[in-house]
């Protein structure tokens, strides 16, 4: 039986029909007591439950989905990662989630097609070329790589964009990260579903949370469409739900709930090589693999669970990209979908224990919770495993709303929030 | 594109519309006597239902602020009341 993905795998099962490739996770019954249990089978809660296995020897762990696995946010974005972002509390998060998917690949032997093309963010006018420069001295201070690009720079990674200075959005110049890139999403989430599931994990899908099990004020399991489950610690890693999911345990969180649409084209030869995002025209976009401009923008203006989003803002979207690159109105869009995000204040997301002791909270990513995924899932882990914060995940706690220490990163989202 | 009802102009785009927060959220009152956690909740923290919710919009176009009953998940608009005088027409035509 061939569990491991190699060259000398691929070459085996060539020769055998492919007969003997295992299933990727098993589909266990749920127990009824685990050590740990977490709710949620996306990017994050996958990750969560690997790190935990991995980094802290907890193996009596199971992840429980209610539908199927990464099918919410995790297969529904736009498959970029980076880490330009202001504030230091914030680089230090995207840049241990970056750094950790340069070597996903190998650490899960799963091909997640990382590829760091690099994202351009421009800059449109003579005062957002002074934000960028303030960008890219505050990135570089963080320490992630941060270059600022000039007109001809932008021309050198953007053959196709229109740089007329007669153009409605001319470009000055940009902030330039060449670490940042794509990766494959659906593959992220495979890659650590079974990876967790090679030490022990269980994961269990079409499983729906309905109560809380709280005792002496504490949580002690949940109540689910296939019995009931307790686990001594409790984590809740469920973007788009997360206000619902915390309204049964009890509390309100500072979060708004929106859809946030993409879109792709019919697919073309090689037109882009980088990721461009662009906050004046609220777009950004970058070519699949398969050859698809895959488009998105802002968030709906009208809070909603309705995975399908709206057609102002579709719109708005793809005039923006078509004025920066005139080529691209000869293409159809194929297909348009919504996932819904969560919204917090300050653009950040919020990691920490809930105010129902034993419950773990991981969700507020708003529209950038794909590129956090490994960084999630180590600091949740992390969490979970020895009751404390690590260092980067302690700005991030809940009480920073009460304590009025916010992390405002509506800017370094690069998409108005 | 969605039409929405406002009490003053009739069904209007969406996009004339403008979110203003969870109907009820009332500013606590007694500068004092006010607990971090009571700032908090108004400040910060959301209702944020999965289905019927009570929120205030605004009609930027005209100005009108009003509280609309809307379903989160598949988007159907109950009613919308004018706050200005306590309630009264919901916009719609019937």
């Amino acid at each position: 039986m061939t569990r491991r993905y190699s060259a000398v795998s691929l070459f085996k099962e060539g020769l055998n029909a492919q007969k003997g490739w295992q299933k990727a996770w098993r589909s266990p019954e749920p127990k009824p007591r685990y050590d740990i249990l977490i709710i949620g089978g996306g990017g994050h809660g996958l990750a969560t439950a690997y790190y935990l296995a991995k980094n802290h020897n907890i193996r009596n762990i199971a992840v429980i989905e209610r539908g199927w696995l990464g099918g919410g946010n995790t297969g529904r974005n736009t498959t970029v990662v980076r880490s330009n972002y202001f504030f230091p509390e914030s680089t230090a998060l995207y840049e241990m989630a970056l750094r950790l998917y340069e070597t996903l690949g190998r650490d899960l032997n799963y091909n997640i097609m990382l590829s760091q093309r690099g994202i351009i963010t421009l800059a449109h006018s003579e005062a957002e070329m002074e934000m960028a420069a303030r960008t890219v001295n505050a990135m570089q201070i963080n320490g992630t790589d941060a270059e600022l690009f000039d007109v001809d720079d932008v021309r050198g990674v953007l053959p196709l964009i229109n740089l007329s200075p007669e153009a409605r959005y001319p470009v000055f110049g940009g902030v330039w990260q060449g670490r940042a890139g794509t990766a494959r999403h659906d593959a992220v989430a495979w890659g650590y579903a079974r990876a967790a599931d090679r030490l022990g994990v269980d994961i269990i899908q079409s499983c729906e949370v309905g109560e809380f099990l709280v005792e002496g004020g504490r949580c002690r399991g949940v109540k689910t469409s296939r019995g009931e489950i307790r686990a001594d610690r409790v984590a809740m890693v469920v973007a788009g739900n997360s206000s619902h999911l915390a309204a049964k345990a009890g509390f309100r969180l500072p979060i708004t709930s929106y859809a946030l649409q993409a879109c792709v084209s019919e697919p073309i030869k090689p037109a882009l090589d980088t990721v461009v995002l662009s906050p004046a025209t609220g777009t950004y976009a970058s070519q699949s693999d398969k050859g698809e401009l895959v488009i998105g923008g802002g968030l709906d203006r009208v809070p909603s669970y309705g995975q399908r989003g709206n057609l102002p803002v579709l719109e708005h979207v793809v005039s923006g990209l078509l004025e920066m690159f005139p080529s691209f109105r000869q293409l159809r869009l194929m297909r348009q979908w919504a996932g819904i995000v969560d919204v917090t204040p300050d653009s950040s997301p919020i990691l920490g224990e809930s105010p129902l002791p034993g419950l773990f909270m991981n969700c507020g990513w708003g529209t950038g919770g794909f590129k956090a995924i490994p960084a999630g899932g180590t600091l949740l882990a992390h969490l979970l495993a020895t009751g404390k914060h690590h260092d980067v995940s302690r700005p991030f706690d809940l009480d920073r709303f009460a304590r009025g220490r916010l992390i405002d990163e509506a800017a370094g989202s690069g998409i108005a929030h | 594109m969605q039409l929405f009802p406002c009490p003053f102009c009739g069904p209007r785009n969406e996009s004339e519309f403008h979110f203003g927060g969870d109907a009820g959220n009332l500013r606590p009152e007694g500068f004092r006597d006010v607990t971090d956690g009571q700032w908090t909740a108004y400040l910060h923290e959301r209702n944020n239902l999965r289905g019927p919710a009570n929120e205030i919009w605004m009609h930027m176009t005209c100005g009108e602020v009003f509280s609309m009953e809307r379903d989160t998940v598949h988007h159907g608009v109950a009613q919308a009341i004018a706050l200005a005088n306590g309630g009264g027409d919901d916009g719609m035509a019937h």
